[in-house]
């Protein structure tokens, strides 16, 4: 019962918490914006139109959180990615104002804030209203009737002005206040669940985005398997091949010399074998580069296990992998593994690093921590960017959390089954 | 000697094959999946095996597993894995029994026939034989290790022949130097890691192996 209690009244205080979020707050900004947009033609909407979109969206993020962690009514955020390469300027400005006018998240923003600002902010209020009108029935019978002794308070239908209705008045706040500890939290679910049917984008959208999304990695993936074979192309016909072509035309002078000359010819079969050598080890490397042997004969935990015993600093491993995953996740997972060993090497000049990889909920998850220098981001032309989209194509995410001074911490998490 | 062979493709099984029996080795069983040398591992009782890493029907590590099994029913079985790259995972799990008789090395090593039967014959009397690249890569994890920054660029030189289980006398031949000049630099090695000394070759040899794979003197 306390329990029930306590509950019910921080529903109430987060419903007026709530309500003048959406009364100050949604007002204000949707004021804001629409001058901004009217604004817009004269040059000067240019200015403040991003600033006052970011506020708003600012503002709706702060309200699904609430929705989520409240009263566990998941909002879906649906906001067009800016465009990477926007200039600083003018030019930029401009761009960024028409990018973000044909959001219909933007519309769909504008038209929450108006509704919220009066029905959400009504349906926010039911939760705190109930408490407080309910305890202004036990005002009015402790005493406050005296003062309407002439002229009755209507105490909602009780017209109060004498001690009677007075406790009549406090039966009824009794009433409302039960009705509050039962009903407050289902109240304020009510409003979120307002919120949710204005912000959320609704499943057409969400499909229109998931294509849009399923066609730039697909794209991406073209792209990068294409570019993969035209690099391993490039690298067999400048290695390995150019070697056994030198190692045929040493046996063929083997073969001329090896009466003549023998001695010669015995140099040039050594010179044969050490670049049958040269190109097996050419090979070798193209493989890893591939599709690391031990990935193939052990899987992914094990694959990681190597490559951090090939690490020059301290390297830390924790595999918590039940089964395996298919190949090309595996291979995803490893190389995005690899480039951020790699880069904690190189560029953060890290001294320990440490592994972690696993899956649960349908998800393989692996982080990669080093104690290097930080400030490591994914840029234009990095070698996570690349792996960003390798990941995407499985509807992987790739962060990287690296503040200037470190640590660095990488993460990745693809969805998948486990075999 | 009695040899077990397992290779999958034909071509480098038959090469193998002729290259030992032209070295006197008597090949009791050739075979080329995984299933079949358990078989010819149990049966025909082997002086030596001499197994690829990768094998079907898996087409995953199922030679290695079977050596590793085959060692686990017959502690000391000497196996020599060859594979087409080396991995320092590998190379710990093959060490991990401590039993010696072990060799890994990369397909490559065939190339130079004389050098290869040595490391066949060296894994049968239960020796050592690491590949190069093993130690090397071993070698590159302790490069800020202080200890074996004490070591001079000759006793490092010997180390890494030693770690790939050559013998004094090997060594000696390789670097032209006189054996007792490689017994000095042997015992000048173990003195700067902390090692204790053995005459027991192979002992030797496992414990410089742990030392790189774990940067400290392992009890033994």
């Amino acid at each position: 019962m306390g329990k029930r209690i306590s509950q019910a009244l921080r529903a109430g205080a987060r419903g007026l918490l709530a309500s003048v979020a959406a009364l100050a707050g949604s007002l204000t900004l949707f004021v804001l914006t629409v001058l901004s947009i009217a604004f817009v033609p004269l040059g000067v909407g240019l200015l403040t139109t991003p600033a006052a979109v970011a506020a708003v969206r600012r503002h709706a993020n702060r309200r699904r959180v609430w929705a989520a962690e409240w009263a566990g009514v998941r909002v879906a955020e649906a906001y067009r990615p800016l465009p990477a390469d926007v200039r600083r300027g003018l030019a930029g400005q401009v761009r960024r104002t028409a990018h973000l006018l044909r959001d219909p998240a933007t519309w769909r923003d504008l038209r929450w804030l108006l509704v919220d600002a009066s029905a959400g902010t009504v349906s926010a209020m039911l939760a705190p209203a109930l408490f407080a009108y309910g305890v202004q029935g036990f005002v009015l019978a402790a005493g406050l009737w005296a003062a309407f002794r002439q002229d009755p308070y209507w105490y909602a239908f009780v017209p109060v002005s004498g001690p009677a209705t007075g406790l009549l008045a406090a039966a009824l706040g009794a009433v409302l206040l039960g009705a509050g500890v039962r009903y407050a939290p289902d109240v304020l679910r009510g409003h979120f669940l307002l919120t949710r049917s204005l912000l959320d984008p609704g499943r057409d959208e969400e499909l229109a985005r998931r294509v849009e999304r399923l066609t730039r990695t697909r794209h991406d993936a073209v792209d990068a398997s294409a570019g993969e074979l035209r690099r391993i192309e490039r690298d067999l016909h400048d290695g390995a091949q150019a070697r056994l072509v030198a190692v045929g035309m040493d046996l063929g002078v083997v073969e001329a010399l090896i009466e003549k000359d023998p001695a010669r010819a015995k140099e040039l079969i050594g010179q044969a074998r050490r670049s049958s050598a040269d190109a097996l080890n050419e090979l070798r490397d193209l493989v890893r580069g591939i599709h690391p042997p031990v990935l193939a004969e052990r899987g992914l935990g094990d694959a990681v296990r190597a490559l951090a015993l090939r690490m020059p600093v301290a390297t830390e491993v924790s595999v918590d992998l039940p089964g395996r995953a298919q190949a090309p996740v595996e291979s995803a997972a490893y190389f995005t593994v690899s480039e951020a060993l790699a880069n904690a090497v190189k560029h953060a000049g890290a001294g320990r690093v440490r592994i972690d990889l696993w899956h649960s909920g349908g998800v393989l998850r692996a982080t990669v921590t080093d104690d290097g220098r930080g400030g490591a981001r994914i840029g234009n032309g990095s070698g996570l960017s690349g792996l960003e989209r390798r990941l995407g194509t499985f509807d992987g995410v790739l962060a990287v959390s690296s503040p200037a001074g470190g640590p660095t911490v990488v993460t990745m998490e693809i969805p998948c089954e486990l075999s | 000697m009695r040899v077990v062979l397992a290779e999958d493709l034909f071509l480098l099984r038959d090469g193998l094959v002729r290259m030992l029996e032209a070295y006197d080795f008597e090949i009791v069983a050739a075979v080329e999946s995984g299933p079949e040398l358990t078989r010819a591992l149990a049966e025909s009782e082997p002086d030596v095996a001499v197994v690829d890493v990768r094998l079907p029907p898996s087409h995953t590590d199922e030679g290695l597993q079977c050596a590793l099994a085959a060692r686990r029913a017959r502690p000391g079985l000497p196996v020599l894995v060859l594979s087409q790259h080396v991995e320092q995972l590998y190379a710990r799990e093959l060490l991990a029994d401590g039993d010696g008789g072990v060799g890994y090395l990369l397909k490559d090593r065939v190339f130079d026939a004389d050098q290869f039967v040595d490391a066949v014959r060296r894994v049968a009397g239960g020796g050592t034989a690491m590949d190069p690249q093993v130690i090397q890569q071993l070698l590159s994890r302790r490069s800020q290790d202080s200890t074996v920054g004490l070591l001079t660029p000759r006793e490092r030189e010997v180390m890494e022949l030693m770690a790939q289980g050559r013998s004094n006398a090997a060594i000696a031949g390789q670097l032209v130097v006189t054996e007792r000049a490689v017994a000095k630099h042997t015992s000048n090695i173990f003195a700067k890691l902390g090692l204790p000394v053995s005459d027991d070759d192979n002992r030797r040899v496992l414990a410089v192996l742990a030392y790189l794979d774990h940067g400290r003197p392992q009890p033994h």
